[in-house]
């Protein structure tokens, strides 16, 4: 029993980290219909800073780790947006291959500058020590990450369902052209869009740090799940995302202890189920 | 004046191992390796619209398949290299259902996304992919009795590959299918309303692109005698795909080039600098930003500005 419970909180943590990561990846592949194939080196840069900082400055706390890593990089993406993504508006092909090239760029200078050796990062003292519940023993942070998810879910709910940015957002990815016609300054919102995302990533990735450690291919190991996460849930949906996060989660934690060879083949079948039966995703609107 | 440069063209891919060292018979050989692969993957993207990020799997697994039958299980060359392409042909016709329910950039990710997992499994199935240390030990086949060991016989055994690659490629895409592959991709409401199905279409290219993907993938593993999956990494289709769209997606030719330019960076930065993935970004900010549509077609309008400002 304790099994399955454990089993079943990791699942979560790793579903909460999915979702911080890929509903960023929504929210820009719904406004922007770029598919960012940077998200995974994002989350890999956040984790990178986070185990650096935290090594280095002992005394600072992971929740303002997260937030300045989260920051910078998204002060990262949105430089990247204006000078080059925005060059690019009428070659959204193009507009994808240079998002890979960033991936390359940005992971291999981590190699570079942080070499190829994991690097751990902390869990925070104060939650280091196991809660009981319920008779059960749970790690504290793992506990505490799920929080942190449901909260970013709730704030980005928040966000887009009910400030006015939000509005402007969810005009945008309705109907880009009409937005533009009514004054919505689109291209700003781009930017906006794509710090968010791209800072949701970095602040991810200091918080996944404890679970997951920094170590050169992580980039490559997230972006992957972030991708079939949102395959799953569908495009441009936050609750989809929110949704086959956990799911993801489930499946990979459940297949890694369980058959930890087929984990890969396992997580790739409900990805086949739903665009069998759902090519827009659980959650997605047809012609999104 | 084309016909004398094609002539000249042929004749020095021709008499290369004759005049030129070791090292640059077999530097050429894996010029014409990444270029069946870069051309098969043309079909997909330039004629077929179709821009995948994953065709680096049918290289990879035709390569692992072939590798695993002839040094585990005993299998000699031919038939291991037949089930080898069979196997793959297969999982491209799997796939090829899978990613097909969507078009551009949903294509792109389920493609992206299952290549992923094929390189996830190559690492951690180690009981049967050996994971990082890849496969050793494996030889090259001897077609009628003619040994491939010499870097000379496998660059002539990978030309003739290579041009009949290119020839059936050539015949596959100004054949009435490949019109109507073009059709499709350019128009595909008006082609459904013609009375073709653009699906099965697509299907059959994307299957046929992963038949070439094979043959390429076999070449690559008798060319290394080694496996790693490295070679089904997003890197490498990243690397072809770059190729493609370098040279000029949509020509013939182009991929071609732009698969040699890729291999002969790789090469000659390799020796320098350590930083390939960071060069391999920077060509790729440098081509999409600088040369959308590649060297081969930039060629072809520089050359006929210069002829009509000469004439």
């Amino acid at each position: 029993m304790q099994f399955w419970i454990i089993q079943g909180l990791n699942s979560l943590s790793l579903g909460g980290l999915l979702f911080l990561l890929s509903s960023g990846f929504s929210l820009i592949f719904g406004l922007m219909r770029l598919a960012n194939l940077t998200h995974g080196a994002f989350f890999m840069l956040g984790t990178y800073l986070g185990a650096v900082i935290l090594r280095d400055y002992s005394g600072l706390n992971i929740w303002v780790t997260a937030l300045g890593a989260g920051i910078v990089v998204a002060a990262l993406g949105g430089l990247f947006e204006r000078l080059v993504l925005t060059r690019l508006k009428t070659n959204p092909l193009g507009q994808v291959l240079v998002t890979l090239g960033m991936a390359f760029i940005i992971s291999d200078a981590c190699l570079v500058l942080w070499g190829g050796d994991s690097i751990p990062v902390p869990t925070p003292r104060n939650l280091q020590a196991p809660t009981r519940l319920f008779g059960f023993i749970f790690p504290t942070y793992r506990l505490v990450l799920v929080g942190c998810a449901v909260a970013a879910a709730l704030g980005l709910y928040f966000l887009i369902d009910r400030t006015r940015l939000g509005a402007m957002i969810r005009a945008g990815v309705d109907d880009r052209q009409m937005a533009r016609a009514v004054g919505i300054p689109v291209s700003r919102l781009f930017t906006v869009v794509f710090c968010l995302g791209a800072g949701l990533a970095g602040a991810a990735g200091v918080l996944g740090g404890p679970i997951l450690s920094a170590y050169p291919g992580l980039d490559a190991d997230m972006l992957p799940l972030a991708l079939i996460v949102v395959i799953l849930g569908g495009i441009g949906s936050l609750f989809g995302a929110f949704v086959g996060s956990f799911v993801i989660g489930f499946i990979y934690t459940f297949g890694t202890t369980l058959f930890p060879e087929l984990a890969y083949i396992i997580l790739f079948l409900p990805m086949i189920f739903v665009i069998a039966f759902r090519p827009q995703g659980l959650f997605g609107r047809v012609g999104a | 004046m084309r016909w004398i440069a094609t002539a000249i063209f042929a004749a020095v891919a021709l008499l290369l191992p004759f005049f030129a060292g070791d090292f640059y018979i077999n530097l050429a050989s894996q010029i014409l390796i990444a270029s069946i692969f870069a051309l098969s993957l043309n079909l997909l993207v330039g004629f077929g619209g179709m821009t995948s990020l994953g065709h680096a799997s049918y290289l990879g697994v035709a390569a692992y398949i072939a590798a695993l039958l002839t040094t585990r299980y005993g299998f000699d060359h031919g038939t291991a290299a037949l089930i080898s392409i069979g196997g793959t042909v297969a999982m491209a016709a799997f796939f090829g259902v899978i990613a097909l329910r969507a078009t551009g950039l949903g294509f792109l990710m389920i493609t992206l996304a299952l290549s992923q997992v094929l390189w996830g499994l190559a690492y951690r199935m180690s009981n049967v992919t050996n994971g990082d240390n890849g496969i050793t030990g494996i030889t090259r086949p001897a077609p009628f009795g003619l040994s491939l060991e010499s870097p000379a016989a496998f660059y002539w055994f990978s030309l003739i590959v290579t041009v009949f690659a290119f020839v059936m490629m050539m015949i596959f895409i100004s054949s009435s299918f490949g019109s109507s592959l073009k059709g499709v991709r350019d128009q595909p409401r008006r082609m459904a309303a013609l009375g073709f199905n653009p699906w099965m279409i697509r299907w059959i290219t994307f299957i046929y692109a992963g038949f070439w993907g094979a043959i390429a993938g076999l070449l690559y593993v008798y060319y290394n005698k080694y496996i790693h999956p490295t070679s089904l990494s997003t890197t490498s289709s990243a690397e072809a795909l770059l190729g493609v769209i370098a040279g000029g997606s949509g020509t013939l030719a182009g991929p071609a080039v732009g698969a040699a330019l890729v291999l002969l960076l790789k090469n000659y930065a390799s020796a320098y600098i350590e930083r390939w993935n960071m060069l391999l970004g920077l060509v790729f900010l440098f081509i999409v930003l600088v040369m959308p549509t590649g060297i081969v077609p930039g060629w072809h309008k520089f050359m006929a500005r210069f002829r009509g400002r000469s004439s």
